[in-house]
């Protein structure tokens, strides 16, 4: 297994945001996790890049103990966060952007890192320039994806890519993902739009309250009765 | 058949009919509702307005800053140059006429100008590279200039001696300060930096070996290099202490910029913007947040040094809250994170009182006028920096919406 994680607890203050959270990702997968809000899947998410401290439990990441690494650490790694909401550096042009993704890597060559990022999104191609605030919702998502592959992770670990975008857009980011997924990077995927999600993904979790509530691969969650009733808007007796 | 025919003959008149009927029918209904709620409209119409007058107003950082960035290396340092000089002659009697014509010109320039710049300058490390509100910069003023004072008269250290040590004091309370402090983040900081402000004036004034509120008294001037007039620390003459704290600010400018260039400054620049993509990117946030405390904080020392080594005594009433927020203040209306920008707000800041001395206690009246019409203005200051005018108007960023979060991991 590329990443594991066992019975994770973590706490906001006194509130217990997630109450002992097991799931795994091996490498190749697209691992989906769905849930309704303030399930705890961002949050989830979030401990794994170490931007919360855990209460107890242990992370496990390439069969290394990652549970106290601080945060910046796990980049070098192999493991990198997409924001919740981009978290792209507005007054940064594309260029700036992807330069703040390689921060934490050693080599100083980025040119190959360039060329992958703009074969896969042409569109950034031609805003090099560009201030990333000035780009749309679509853009900067892409921009946020680009700039954690210029990471070289083994592992993108993704916080509803499709927040907020139009239709159209959805699709392309999801196809970028397969991409992504294609060309080697293991992908954990947090999305409220659980179709998308459980049809591009390998497997999924289903997380309730802080609890992983059901865990199956994607085919048969897409199936289930509950689940569909729940997170697909479907009605179980139709 | 007609229906074919007629369609068939004119294609582009067939569309139109039903189209323009449409947007007929939309035009007597926008005019309907504009009717009905015209207040409504009139005031959208004033905002509008407002906002076009204010994209009028003439906007010459832009062109400038282009114009700069264009000039070969060579020439940008002639003008480097012919500015350090302007500043060398500033203390001629007939600048002073113009300047300042109620008070001493000399005196002023050494305080408030000169120190102002200095504090600005560092404080844009801290505020405007790497986003942290501080309240409570005047500690390290505070610090620097009782460590000066102390080790002057107690121990009896030659001020050159002094300087760097209270350089380095100042950078290692800035990393005691903020080892607690810079775990929280927005409002909950700011709070805890105006306490600390407060702490250290407070501490000044009931301490004993402070000197309690009578302060320190009997410090020593630094040793004159030479016999010329320019370099005699004397109790007459200020000229000499403003050439020290040119020179002090020329070094710390040289500084900022090479920190603001490198990987650091990268860092700091993303901090400010967005936090946790920061650190999502491998940033260690809290290790470069502590940087710049420290560092700005121990510009701050120089500062007090150098304010101290003039002013023979020194009370804890030379550090008020209110010079951390005046130059707070001079760094956000100069531009934050520009450093021309941040230095013409801290002369401006510092002279403005000055030179309008004889409206006396309606300055400040007219200060604070001035410092709101600037912020319905030019929110992003005088000389904004490019980063920091395109996160203000495009409003996303963690800049944009400070989030108040108790941060408590991150153990770097």
């Amino acid at each position: 297994m590329l990443l594991e994680v066992e019975d994770l607890h973590v706490h906001y203050g006194k509130v217990e945001a997630l109450k002992g959270v097991s799931l795994a990702v091996a490498e190749g997968e697209i691992v989906s996790l769905i849930g309704a809000n303030g399930a705890g899947k961002t949050t989830v998410l979030r401990t794994i890049s170490g931007l919360r401290r855990v209460t107890s439990g242990r992370i496990r990441f390439k069969d290394r103990d990652i549970t106290h690494l601080p945060g910046h650490r796990r980049v070098g790694a192999g493991l990198c966060q997409v924001p919740e909401g981009r978290g792209i550096f507005p007054g940064m042009s594309v260029m700036e952007n992807l330069e703040m993704g390689a921060y934490g890597r050693s080599s100083r060559s980025l040119a190959d890192d360039f060329e992958r990022a703009f074969a896969l999104f042409p569109l950034l191609s031609e805003r090099r320039k560009q201030q990333g605030g000035t780009l749309s919702g679509g853009e900067q998502q892409m921009l946020a994806i680009a700039r954690a592959l210029m990471a070289r992770p083994q592992l993108v670990m993704m916080d509803e890519p499709s927040m907020g975008l139009a239709p159209l857009m959805v699709n392309q980011i999801f196809d970028i993902i397969a991409a992504i997924h294609e060309q080697g990077t293991t992908v954990l995927l947090v999305e409220q739009n659980a179709a998308q999600a459980l049809t591009r993904a390998d497997r999924a979790y289903v997380l309730e309250t802080g609890k992983v509530a059901k865990t199956s691969d994607a085919a048969t969650l897409l199936a289930d009765d509950s689940v569909r009733a729940a997170y697909l808007g479907v009605d179980s007796t139709g | 058949m007609r229906v074919l025919k007629r369609s068939a003959a004119s294609p582009p008149e067939g569309p139109a009919g039903p189209d323009q009927a449409g947007t007929d029918r939309e035009g007597r209904l926008e005019r309907a509702r504009s009717r009905v709620g015209s207040v409504k409209g009139r005031l959208a119409r004033r905002r509008a307005a407002a906002v076009a007058w204010r994209a009028r107003l003439p906007d010459l950082t832009g062109p400038v800053a282009r114009a700069w960035h264009r000039l070969p290396r060579w020439s940008q340092w002639l003008v480097r140059l012919g500015i350090i000089v302007l500043a060398v002659l500033a203390p001629a009697d007939w600048v002073g006429q113009i300047m300042a014509p109620a008070s001493d010109w000399k005196t002023l320039l050494f305080y408030p100008i000169g120190i102002f710049v200095l504090l600005a300058v560092g404080l844009n490390v801290v505020v405007g590279q790497a986003g942290i509100l501080d309240l409570g910069y005047v500690a390290f003023f505070a610090i620097g200039g009782y460590t000066m004072a102390l080790l002057g008269v107690n121990v009896g250290l030659d001020f050159w001696i002094i300087l760097p040590t209270a350089v380095a004091l100042c950078a290692v309370s800035g990393l005691v300060l903020g080892t607690p402090a810079l775990r929280l983040r927005g409002d909950y900081l700011a709070i805890v930096t105006l306490g600390f402000g407060e702490i250290i004036r407070i501490s000044a004034t009931n301490a004993s070996w402070t000197g309690g509120p009578r302060g320190i008294a009997g410090i020593p001037h630094p040793p004159d290099i030479g016999n010329l007039n320019a370099f005699t620390y004397g109790v007459l003459d200020p000229t000499p202490y403003y050439y020290l704290v040119l020179a002090l600010i020329v070094v710390v400018i040289f500084v900022a910029r090479r920190l603001e260039r490198s990987r650091v400054g990268r860092a700091w620049a993303a901090i400010r913007e967005d936090e946790d993509a920061a650190a999502l990117m491998g940033v260690p946030t809290f290790r470069f947040k502590l940087w710049a405390f420290a560092i700005g904080g121990s510009i701050g020392g120089g500062a007090g040094v150098m304010f101290s080594a003039k002013n023979i005594a020194i009370t804890p009433d030379n550090f008020p809250l209110l010079l951390s927020i005046l130059v707070l203040s001079a760094v956000v209306l100069g531009g934050s994170g520009n450093l021309p920008g941040v230095i013409l707000g801290a002369f401006l800041v510092a002279w403005l009182p000055e030179r309008f001395r004889g409206l006396a206690d309606y300055r400040v009246l007219i200060f604070g006028a001035a410092l709101v019409i600037m912020m319905i203005f030019r929110p992003e200051g005088l000389l904004p920096s490019r980063r920091r005018r395109s996160s203000l108007r495009t409003g996303t960023g963690a800049g944009a919406a400070p989030t108040a979060v108790v941060e408590q991991e991150e153990k770097t």
